[in-house]
């Protein structure tokens, strides 16, 4: 029995431990996240954004979250129940499992794999499923035309994205997540891959569906997209995994070009301060121009972002891959060769 | 391998929609995204206004031009007022002209800022929209000082208007008047040269003049198209005249042209509104003649002549002579016109409104073939249309 019990189940329970301390304090950055976005978005509009609920509206995301949990989920009648259930639940897990190779800090990581950002490029791909589905399962023209424009887009800026990685990968030698943060102690990678940065961080703000990219879910023309059918809790799994992947991506951009935990300089003031508080500030950062965007542009029309990803971020992400290759084996920098 | 043909999907757009700007239904022919044909159906907002108006006296019938175009109340009342006093005979004093144009001019920013920001609204930007309802918000508080109601004034009445500006009030409004080109200078560095707003914008909707034409096009909309034609210039109605103002046009009438045609207006609105409270006259803000308006309660208790008035005035109403008239103002949206007849009792025998709306609501079809789905959006919001005066 206690051969067992250290051979296979304290291991589990120790597995799912960690599971917990990461997954609870996600979903609590979810729930504050849309808190912030208020109150940044209410600023922007000259407006206060909630103050009613708790102090300074603090209780706001609980008074919602129990609200959808409260409600009724209703099932459209010419819906495909199974997928309809099934398409949320997809969503959110996958918004969750991404995070098991992000690194908080040296060594503190729940599975460091040698193919992390493969890993995480290709959950992030699936993540269109749940939308498809959603899409189809609903029966209504609206989430349809909204799956479809999804899928379309997130197919199209995985692409750029994809050769953006690359050239962070030429200049690391390694697909470990750890490793990526590593490379940068002396210099961010935001700095000598500025442009690529830049399409990077935009790259993502289409792959999470969010503004001036938000047309599987636009308002205005679609009403809501994808989720237009969806109420209550099933709603409110689509909404907890958009604001889980949009953390995710902010996650990814300070890993890959804005050193990870890594302080910007390696000296006292800077290095006292503990790495996951970097990585946090690091992800508020990108977090809060997510919402500074949504606040200030119109919305892309369907075509003209079909234009933007294939006509001007795939040339330039080639390009760019082509030159940074080039530079680096041109003046023997290649990383592995220094190794 | 047999063949399949293809069959394009209908969507119905609204009368549930964020983007339908009220009740508006339209069916939508759709090949994918690309819209094949467009189907506008009204009637979902009609409250027979016209049919109503053959049983209220002429008094009565001004608050139901407050609830045709519910975003600029005063521009409408201001048509039925010209056409009753046509009808009349009646001139009247200077201040009451002076007065109606200040609001007329109100009226207008308090339409195009809605307009502009809820257009924006509906191509993606959501920060304009409550911008601009920051100043509506003082606008309407100006009204509200004047005439008691925020929204539906009825302060125009046949012969003159309901009452004085209270003390202050001319102060306040030139000092906001002065710190609006300010709001509008920050709202088009939000917009104006926004690439992705000139993206959804330019050569999206386009209306040649000669089409405006055909589909009877006024106000904005038809300038935009490079027509300068603006009712306040071409035959002025109360104290126009006196009033130093452009008239914006447009070049290629698409949405882009028809919204900044719609800010330059409003900065000329803003001349206006200055020009007004500089040259405002003294004097009675009604005509003094008894027969058309009250008498004043102090002069109730003294005389017996206006005890008398007063009684007629408020059981049987304004007594218009036989005749009829086609008056029209320019509205914020276009030509504006009340087709009155009179037989001669204190009710109107019939009053036919022309709206400028139901005349640009019907050009949908003809403005969004060929364009995608987001393009309607924008169409239906630079084409400005309220349902409440489609639908009466």
């Amino acid at each position: 029995m206690a051969e067992a019990w250290d051979t296979h189940i304290w291991p589990m329970t120790w597995m799912v431990i960690k599971i917990f301390a990461i997954v609870i304090p996600i979903l609590i950055s979810v729930a504050y996240l849309t808190y912030v976005e208020r109150k940044v978005i209410g600023a922007i509009h000259l407006r206060k954004g909630p103050n009613v609920v708790g102090p300074f509206g603090l209780f706001q995301p609980l008074a919602d979250g129990l609200k959808l949990f409260l409600k009724e989920t209703i099932v459209p009648s010419g819906a495909n129940r199974g997928v309809f259930i099934f398409a949320p639940c997809i969503t959110f897990i996958l918004a969750l499992v991404a995070w098991a190779v992000i690194p908080f800090d040296q060594g503190l990581v729940l599975a460091d794999i040698n193919v992390g950002i493969l890993y995480l490029f290709a959950i992030s791909s699936l993540g269109v499923y749940g939308i498809l589905m959603a899409g189809w399962a609903s029966n209504s023209r609206y989430a349809f035309l909204g799956a479809i424009r999804s899928a379309a887009q997130m197919v199209s800026y995985e692409v750029s994205m994809g050769f953006i990685i690359i050239t962070v990968l030429l200049c690391v030698g390694s697909l470990n997540l750890s490793d990526i943060v590593n490379a940068q102690k002396h210099l961010w990678f935001v700095i000598p891959l500025f442009p690529m940065a830049v399409i990077f961080f935009i790259s993502t703000l289409a792959e999470t569906n969010r503004h001036p990219f938000d047309l599987p879910e636009a308002e205005a023309e679609l009403v809501a997209g994808y989720n237009v059918e969806y109420s209550a809790m099933t709603f409110g799994l689509f909404f907890l995994g958009e604001y889980a992947n949009m953390i995710l991506m902010a996650a990814m951009t300070s890993i890959l070009f804005l050193g990870g935990w890594l302080p910007p300089i390696d000296m006292v003031p800077f290095s006292l301060i503990p790495g996951p508080i970097w990585f946090a500030s690091k992800i508020a950062f990108c977090l809060f121009i997510f919402l500074w965007v949504r606040a200030t542009f119109p919305r892309y029309r369907y075509d003209q972002l079909m234009r933007l990803g294939w006509k001007v971020f795939l040339p330039i992400s080639l390009t760019a891959v082509a030159i940074v290759s080039g530079v680096l084996v041109g003046f023997d920098l290649t990383p592995i060769q220094n190794r | 391998m047999a063949q399949t043909e293809i069959k394009n999907f209908n969507l119905n757009f609204g009368p549930q929609h964020p983007a339908a700007h009220g009740v508006l239904r339209m069916v939508l022919e759709m090949d994918g995204e690309i819209i094949e044909r467009t189907d506008p159906h009204i009637g979902l907002l009609h409250r027979g206004t016209e049919k109503l108006i053959e049983n209220k006296s002429y008094l009565q019938t001004v608050p139901y031009f407050d609830r045709l175009d519910y975003v600029a109340p005063q521009n409408q009342e201001h048509a039925f007022c010209l056409a009753t006093e046509k009808l009349l005979g009646l001139e009247i004093p200077k201040r009451a002209k002076y007065l109606r144009v200040l609001f007329c001019e109100i009226g207008r920013i308090l339409n195009h800022l809605l307009n502009i920001t809820a257009f924006d609204m509906d191509v993606g930007a959501m920060t304009p929209m409550l911008w601009g309802f920051e100043e509506r918000e003082r606008l309407m508080e100006f009204c509200e000082r004047v005439s008691g109601a925020r929204l539906h004034m009825a302060y125009f009445r046949p012969g003159g208007v309901a009452y004085d500006m209270p003390k202050g009030l001319a102060e306040d409004i030139k000092e906001w008047a002065d710190n609006f080109v300010k709001f509008i200078n920050d709202l088009e560095s939000l917009l104006t040269e926004n690439r992705i707003f000139k993206q959804r914008t330019v050569d999206i909707g386009i209306i040649t003049a000669e089409e405006c034409y055909d589909w009877g096009f006024s106000g904005p909309n038809l300038r935009a198209s490079g027509i300068a034609w603006d009712l306040r210039k071409s035959q002025p109605y109360d104290a126009y005249e006196e009033f130093d103002f452009d008239i914006p046009i447009g070049k290629h009438g698409d949405c882009y042209d028809r919204y900044l045609v719609r800010v330059l207006e409003m900065r000329e609105s803003v001349k206006i509104i200055h020009q007004a409270i500089d040259k405002m006259p003294n004097g009675s803000f009604k005509t003094e003649s008894n027969k058309f308006s009250p008498p004043s309660r102090t002069d109730m208790k003294q005389s017996m002549e206006a005890l008398i008035h007063h009684f007629k005035l408020f059981t049987e109403g304004i007594r218009v002579p036989e005749g009829e008239t086609y008056t029209v103002v320019e509205a914020p949206k276009g030509e504006f016109g009340v087709y009155l007849v009179s037989d001669g009792s204190n009710k109107p025998y019939r009053c036919k409104i022309r709206a400028p709306g139901f005349a640009h609501l019907q050009a949908m079809d003809h403005l969004s073939k060929g364009h995608m789905l987001a393009d309607i959006v924008a169409n239906i919001g630079s084409i400005d249309i309220v349902f409440g005066e489609i639908d009466r």
